[in-house]
Order: structure tokens, then C-alpha cells, then sequence
């Protein structure tokens, strides 16, 4: 594994020589106690990964069985609808939490913040590693939910009660659920720690002349993702345990006085709307904890492929700042149909349609990139500009689930599927392809396989849209999500044929998957030696060595003298300007 | 490679809005009142985002191929940081875009949720529970008997079920129901509740959808201008028997349900 060795010792820095730490010695403490920022973003690049080989697994098995409900897989036997739930319910939790937030965040973030902003590590780095091992820990405690008798909980990823309060309201609602609930909150745990990290080193740790307004995009959005998780994995943290309480203690924060199948639940006087409040506090901020790193990556991509500037810089980072802070007042659209006040559905309503805008400015300032660029197709580059197409077609359903008036009729449809799949999923995921085979040279040493690389994105771009259009269309004649087999309900059979094109799509979708994973290890043995700076990018980790050294910079210091994207700049002798290069004239566009 | 892309991006967002223009798969013909008006907000909606959609796509998949790099010696980049006036624009154009197609959909949202059903309005009390649907009747006395949980005992059905309080004096005339029977052109005032955990009633063809809540009596409201039987199902995940929680709204003429009702009545005396 790379990072870590090369450099020597740690050289003192005048600002940060508190943060210096010597480079260790012996495989523990090198590659699975480290505190070396690198390594520990590696480990959750990892961790990452075999979630969502795990959680891809279960959504394998789910295609299956909506299509052949009565299938006998080899292994596994049977599925039954309630295994049909705790699939669907362990799918969702594994992807949200140690996919979506793990790899872009704690994975990249990890590795590069610290890099671009000329730090020689995290503010915290036993924090660090205790955050890591905090989360890992977490994803071993879930998994373990599948082993227990009853088996994972199918309460599905929100986990709503009073269904996952009692044990009585279903099989896997036993131990289970405990676990599940025991392993988010020590997610959140792991969460809260790698937060506080990330703003304390981009507040404190940036370079000599790297102002906040010269940080390259990624890090602003590693920066407000880090705001967005300090405010809402304390909330989901707090949801979490008052949910534990209420299976294990006899309180009643979500259970009000009823019966399961004619006994009395022994509960009375709480309110299962409160759990949905504090879930969607947290639940809807998650999402732009997901997107947002990517949304920040995908900038900087285009930027550097179509050799131009970003196009206005600072209104990107005015839109992320401003989709961060709106994100905490819209949880309430997830709750149009719960009961909750109409009245104040109109809030909730006009506060997400705000939200669009900002990333509409988001976008056409995209296409405003690319537009007189002189576009390097890439790999990295392909999969931003899926990115982009994604966003958009993920995003554009938004504006019909944000109106409780359609919302009356969209709710819990695949609608909403196809909606959060796109934007939230796959989208998100776009920006992970793209930062792994854009960073891969810096953070092993050599070059991806492009051509590999290249199939990789048509396969899946193709059948990211041929999985997930149809499901509009699903959702649009009322298909109901969470139905383990639509063959009861008359106008939900009528669409079988839809579901079926879905799981052949997502059949070959899953199979292009191990295309990437092939090429990542065999690229890690075999791949071309990549130089310092293969993509001729600006930022700071491409003036280092490759891998860098264990304090990033080989005892140099960079000070900076230029904003993150000035490619093509006129006069200037390459079509790239580094950000530590002599800064460029007071020119304006 | 841009011309690949221009193509591939073109080609998803034609097949992508074909369906939708043709509505292959659409909304079945909406039967209640509020039907028209919300219909109407779908079309208008997704001609609106249809357009940004099929637009930005376009622009996308154009720029690929336009922009792309054409080998040493061709015109370097545009350097710009960007168009100060132009993004102050289409600020504002999304602004009241968003804003003004979100404006447009509360009167209709007004009608459905902030008013109360009108005191002539038919009640039918729609309890929900793992994984079946009741429906009660208050009768000719027009009051609901009183409910008990520790009364609850699905096995036996009917009033036995809802944990119906037979020494509640007004219990007595209560009709409880498998099947939903409302009069068409009637407006029905929905009580729903919920036993154990949270269901929710959907019935596409009304339009109409709301989560029952255990512990809550939520008072809705719509209109059925069509006879015929509609399907309703459950829409919030409630355990292993969710995807079987299904249902039949029936419409009937207002003799035909006062028929019914009073048939119903004679059947408990």
C-alpha cells in the first residue's frame, strides 16, 4: 500500500510543526494503526469498497427476487418477502452510510484536503484513526445483523416507527434491529470525529497564501460537508438512542398506546412523527453530505480537462454554502403525507424549491466550463461529465416530489426511487469513479488501465440511465417501492414488464462493475509508472511526489500564489499555472 | 470520443422523454374531484422541467463534441473566469421558475389539506393493520362507538378487530366493512388511524394519499365523481405482508350506497 514511507523523517514547519509527527516504524502502525492521514484515507477508500460490493450484492439478490420471487439461489435458498426487506433495508444502510459518506469524505477527503491545502496532516490525527476504526467497527456491527437469529431488520434504511420499535411487528425486528440501530450510532460516532477533524484542518492548517477563496472546490465542499455532518449525525446520533431506549427500556418517545396482532405494546404517549423529524433533520442533510463532495470533484475535473478556469468560482462556492445551509430547513418534504401539519407544508415546499437553484446555478456554471474549452476526454473527465448529465436528470424530478401536490400522488413510488437513485446514488457514485481514476496515480504510483477505465464508464453510464429511467415511468402508474413481489396488487402487475427490463439492466450493470474492480488492483501491481503530474492539474498535490511523501511535501512548506484553476492562461508558457507558480497578473476576464 | 458522447447523451434523453410524451406509462384516469387540477400540475411541471431537462442535455452532449480538444496547434482554451452578468440571470430565471411553478400548485393543495370536509360530508372511519384494511359506518345515529386497544383482536374480524366497545350505546348501529362503499359525487371525509405501525392509504385513481399514524386520528377529504371499483393499497412500508395490503374502493350511485348501508343495518339486528 502507498503513502507514508518515502522522506524520511518529518521535517519541522514553522506553522505546523505541532502536527508533524515522525514517520512510523513497523507494519502496525504504518498501515492499520496509522495516524498518517493518507493511509487512513486508503483504509476507508477500502472499507468503502467492500461495502458496495456488499451492498451491490444485496440489490443482486432484490432484482432477482422481484423478478423471480420464487427462485432457489444456491446458498442463500429462498427468498421470502420479509428477507425481501431486510435486503432492501440492509441495501440502503450499508450504501448511505459506508459508501456515500465513507468514500468521498472519509476516503478522498481524507487523503487530499490535508494535500491541497498544504497541510502535512490532519489537524487530529489520532482522531483520525479512531474515526476510521470507530467506523469500521460500525460496519462490522451491521453486517452482523444478518447473522442473528430473526435476521437483519426490515424496517427499511429510515427505519420508522413504531415498526422498528417493536420487536413484535416483525421478524428481524428482534436483535437485528437492535444492532442496526447500535451501528449507526456508532457510525455517527466515527462521523462526528472525522467532522470536527476536517473543519479544525481546513480552518487552521492551509499554507501560506492559500486563502480560503484560493482553495481549490474540493475542499470547500469537503469543508461545508464536514459543517453538514457535525449538525446532523448529532441529531440522528441522539434519534438513535432514544430509539434503542424505547426497544430496551420500556420509554415511549416513538411508541403511542396500540397493539400488535391484539396485544397491547406495554407503550403509550409517544409520537412516531417525532422519529421521522429527527430522522429527515439528519436524513435529508445526508444527501448533500453524499453529493456534495462530488459535486465539489466533478468541478475541479471539468475544469482541468477542458484546460479552462472553473467558471465563476465564486458563486460555486456561494451555491455550495448556500445548498449546505438550506439543506437543514427542507427535512419536512420527506413528511408531505405523515400527518404532519399541511400548514407547514408550504414552508418545507418553498424552502426546497429554493435549494434548486443553487444547484442550478451549479449546473449551467458546468456547462459553462466546458463551453470554449478544449476538452481532454479522460477517464476522470467521462465519468464528470456523466456526472453532470446525472445531476441533472436526478435533479429535475426534484421539483415534482418538493410540490405536496404532487407529492400526494408520487410519494413512495418508484418515483422517488428513480429520483434519489439518480442523484444521491449513482450520481454520487460517478464522483467516486472519477476522483479514483483521477487520484489513483498520485496515491499509488501508477496509472490506471484507460482502456478498462473507458469501457467501464459507457457500461455504466448507459446502464445507470437504463436501470433508472424506467423507474419513473414506474412510479409515474403509481408502482409502489418497498413491495417485495407486485403481483397483488392489479395495477402494480400491469407493470411487470417494467420491472423485468430493470433487473437485466441491472444485471449487466453489476457485471461492468468488476471491470473497475479488476483494473484497481491489477493497475496497483501493473500498471504504467505515473509521473508527478500526469493530468498537467494546478493543485497542490500535484507538486509533490508521487506517492508523496509521509508529511506530504518532503520538508518544503508550499506557499501559494495563485487560485486552484488557471489553465490557458494567456501569455503564460504552459496551459497550466501551479498554484505555487509566480501568481499571475492582476488580469480580469 | 465527443462525438461519441454527443451522440450516447442525445440518444438517452430522446428515448428517456419519449416515454413520458407518449405517457406509455401514466397516471390512470383520475376519478375524484381534485383529480383534474392535480393532472393539470403534472402536465405543466414536466413540460417545464422536461424542457430544462432535454435543454442542458443537449447543451451537454453539444459542448462535448464542439469543445474537445483538436490536437497541438488548434486555438487554445478561452480564458474566463466566468460572466458575472449571465450567472445573475439565470439566478434569477431559476428563481421564479422554481418559485412561481411551486406558487401555482397551492391553491390546489389549499382545497385538498387546509380545509376541513364540509359538515354534509359522508364519514367513513379507514382503520389500518398488519395487513388488512376496515372501514366503519357511524350509522343512522351518526356517531362512532368508542374503541379500546385492549379490545383488539384481529382474529375476529369486523367489530371484533377495531376493539369496537359494545357498551358504548352508539357502537351499536356502527357498520364495519371489508370493502370501501362511498356514493359518487358525495364528498367523503376520511377518519384514518392506524393499530401498530404506520401504513398509509393510497388510492391512485382519487389521487389521493395519507399515512395512518398510530395514535392519531387524521380527518382528509376527497370527492369520487366516477362510479366504479378502485384499487387501494398501502404505501408506507409496514412488514413482511406489506406488498399484500391492498383494497377496493367502490363508487356507487347515492341510492345504491344508501341501499347498501341500510342492507348492512338490517344484517346486525
Amino acid at each position: 500500500m502507498a503513502g507514508g514511507t518515502r522522506g524520511g523523517e518529518a521535517i519541522t514547519m514553522v506553522s505546523h510543526d505541532a502536527h508533524a509527527h515522525a514517520a512510523p516504524q513497523g507494519f502496525i502502525r504504518k498501515y492499520i494503526f496509522s495516524l498518517d492521514h493518507k493511509v487512513i484515507g486508503i483504509q476507508y477508500f477500502f472499507l468503502a469498497l467492500v461495502a458496495v460490493l456488499t451492498g451491490m450484492f444485496l440489490s443482486l439478490l432484490m432484482r432477482i427476487h422481484l423478478v423471480w420471487p420464487n427462485a432457489h439461489l444456491p446458498i442463500f435458498g429462498d427468498i421470502k418477502p420479509e428477507t425481501y426487506l431486510s435486503l432492501l433495508t440492509m441495501h440502503g444502510t450499508i450504501m448511505v452510510f459506508f459508501v456515500l459518506t465513507t468514500a468521498p469524505q472519509g476516503g478522498f477527503g481524507n487523503y487530499f484536503l490535508p494535500i491541497q491545502i498544504g497541510a502535512p496532516d490532519m489537524a487530529f490525527p489520532v482522531l483520525n484513526m479512531l474515526s476510521f476504526w470507530t467506523t469500521f467497527l460500525g460496519f462490522l456491527v451491521l453486517v452482523a445483523a444478518f447473522f442473528v437469529t430473526g435476521g437483519a431488520p426490515l424496517h427499511g434504511w429510515t427505519g420508522y416507527a413504531p415498526l422498528s420499535a417493536l420487536p413484535s411487528a416483525g421478524p428481524g425486528e428482534g436483535l437485528g434491529a437492535d444492532l442496526w440501530i447500535i451501528s449507526i450510532a456508532i457510525f455517527c460516532i466515527g462521523a462526528l470525529m472525522g467532522a470536527l477533524n476536517f473543519i479544525t484542518t481546513t480552518l487552521d492548517m492551509r499554507a501560506k497564501g492559500m486563502t480560503l477563496m484560493r482553495m481549490p472546490l474540493t475542499c470547500w465542499a469537503w469543508f461545508i460537508t464536514a459543517i453538514l455532518g457535525l449538525l446532523a449525525f448529532g441529531v440522528l446520533l441522539s434519534a438513535g438512542i432514544l430509539l434503542l431506549m424505547d426497544r430496551q427500556l420500556g420509554t415511549s418517545f416513538f411508541v403511542p398506546l396500540g397493539t400488535v396482532n391484539g396485544v397491547l405494546t406495554g407503550h403509550k404517549g409517544g409520537s412516531p412523527l417525532l422519529w421521522q423529524h429527527l430522522f429527515w433533520f439528519f436524513g435529508h442533510p445526508e444527501v448533500y453530505i453524499a453529493i456534495l463532495p462530488a459535486m465539489g470533484l466533478c468541478s475541479q475535473l471539468l475544469s482541468v480537462f477542458s484546460r479552462k478556469p472553473i467558471f465563476g468560482y465564486k458563486a460555486m462556492v456561494y451555491a455550495i454554502m448556500a445548498i449546505g445551509f438550506l439543506g437543514f430547513m427542507v427535512w419536512g418534504h420527506h413528511m408531505f403525507m405523515s400527518g404532519m401539519s399541511p400548514y407547514s407544508a408550504f414552508a418545507f415546499s418553498i424552502m426546497t424549491m429554493g435549494i434548486g437553484v443553487p444547484s442550478a446555478i451549479k449546473t449551467f456554471n458546468w456547462l459553462g466550463t466546458l463551453w470554449r474549452g478544449k476538452i481532454r476526454f479522460s477517464s476522470p473527465m467521462l465519468f464528470a461529465i456523466g456526472f453532470v448529465s446525472l445531476f441533472v436528470v436526478g435533479g429535475i424530478s426534484g421539483p415534482f416530489l418538493a410540490q405536496p401536490v404532487l407529492d400526494i400522488y408520487l410519494h413512495e413510488t418508484y418515483f422517488v426511487i428513480a429520483h434519489f437513485h439518480l442523484i444521491m446514488g449513482v450520481a454520487s457514485i460517478f464522483g467516486i469513479f472519477a476522483a479514483t481514476y483521477y487520484w489513483f496515480p498520485k496515491m499509488f504510483g501508477r496509472m490506471m488501465n484507460e482502456t478498462w477505465a473507458k469501457a467501464h464508464f459507457w457500461l455504466t453510464f448507459v446502464g445507470a440511465y437504463a436501470i433508472f429511467m424506467p423507474m419513473h415511468y414506474y412510479g409515474m402508474a403509481a408502482g409502489l417501492r418497498r413491495y417485495s413481489q407486485g403481483t397483488e396488487v392489479a395495477w402494480i402487475n400491469a407493470l411487470a414488464p417494467i420491472q423485468k427490463f430493470i433487473s437485466i439492466a441491472a444485471f449487466i450493470t453489476i457485471a461492468s462493475q468488476f471491470i473497475f474492480v479488476i483494473n484497481l488492483f491489477w493497475s496497483m501491481k501493473k500498471g504504467e509508472k505515473a509521473a508527478d503530474n500526469p493530468w498537467e492539474a494546478t493543485t497542490l498535490e500535484w507538486i509533490t511526489a508521487t506517492p508523496p511523501p509521509h508529511d506530504n511535501f518532503g520538508g518544503v512548506t508550499p506557499v501559494v500564489h495563485n487560485g486552484p484553476y488557471e489553465y490557458s492562461v494567456p501569455g503564460a508558457p504552459r496551459d497550466f499555472v501551479m498554484q505555487t507558480d509566480a501568481e499571475v497578473g492582476a488580469k480580469k476576464h | 470520443m465527443g462525438l461519441v458522447l454527443l451522440v450516447v447523451i442525445w440518444l438517452i434523453t430522446l428515448i428517456g422523454s419519449y416515454f413520458i410524451i407518449a405517457k406509455t406509462w401514466w397516471l390512470p384516469v383520475g376519478a375524484s374531484a381534485a383529480a383534474a387540477a392535480i393532472d393539470h400540475h403534472f402536465t405543466v411541471s414536466y413540460i417545464l422541467m422536461g424542457s430544462v431537462f432535454i435543454l442542458a442535455q443537449l447543451a451537454l452532449g453539444w459542448f462535448a463534441w464542439k469543445y474537445r480538444d483538436r490536437g497541438a496547434g488548434s486555438q487554445p482554451a478561452h480564458y474566463s473566469h466566468g460572466n458575472t452578468k449571465l450567472e445573475v440571470l439565470w439566478t434569477i430565471l431559476t428563481i421564479i421558475l422554481f418559485v412561481g411553478l411551486n406558487l401555482a400548485s397551492e391553491p390546489i393543495w389549499s382545497s385538498e389539506r387546509l380545509h376541513g370536509a364540509s359538515p354534509g360530508a359522508v364519514q367513513v372511519e379507514v382503520t389500518a393493520m398488519q395487513f388488512a384494511w376496515y372501514f366503519r359506518y357511524a350509522g343512522p345515529d351518526g356517531k362512532f362507538g368508542s374503541t379500546k386497544p385492549e379490545l383488539e383482536d384481529a382474529s375476529l374480524g369486523g367489530a371484533g378487530a377495531l376493539g369496537l366497545d359494545s357498551n358504548d350505546p352508539s357502537s351499536k348501529d356502527d357498520v364495519i366493512s371489508g370493502v370501501m362503499v362511498v356514493p359518487v359525487n358525495r364528498e367523503i371525509e376520511v377518519i384514518l388511524r392506524s393499530h401498530d405501525v404506520i401504513h398509509s392509504f393510497f388510492v391512485p385513481a382519487m389521487r389521493f394519499k395519507q399515512d395512518t399514524v398510530p395514535g392519531l386520528a387524521i380527518h382528509m377529504h376527497f370527492t369520487p365523481i366516477q362510479t366504479g371499483d378502485y384499487e387501494l393499497a398501502c404505501a408506507e412500508l409496514c412488514g413482511l405482508g406489506h406488498y399484500k395490503m391492498h383494497g377496493i374502493v367502490k363508487v356507487v350511485s347515492d341510492q345504491e350506497f344508501s341501499q347498501w348501508l341500510a342492507a348492512r343495518e338490517a344484517e346486525k339486528q
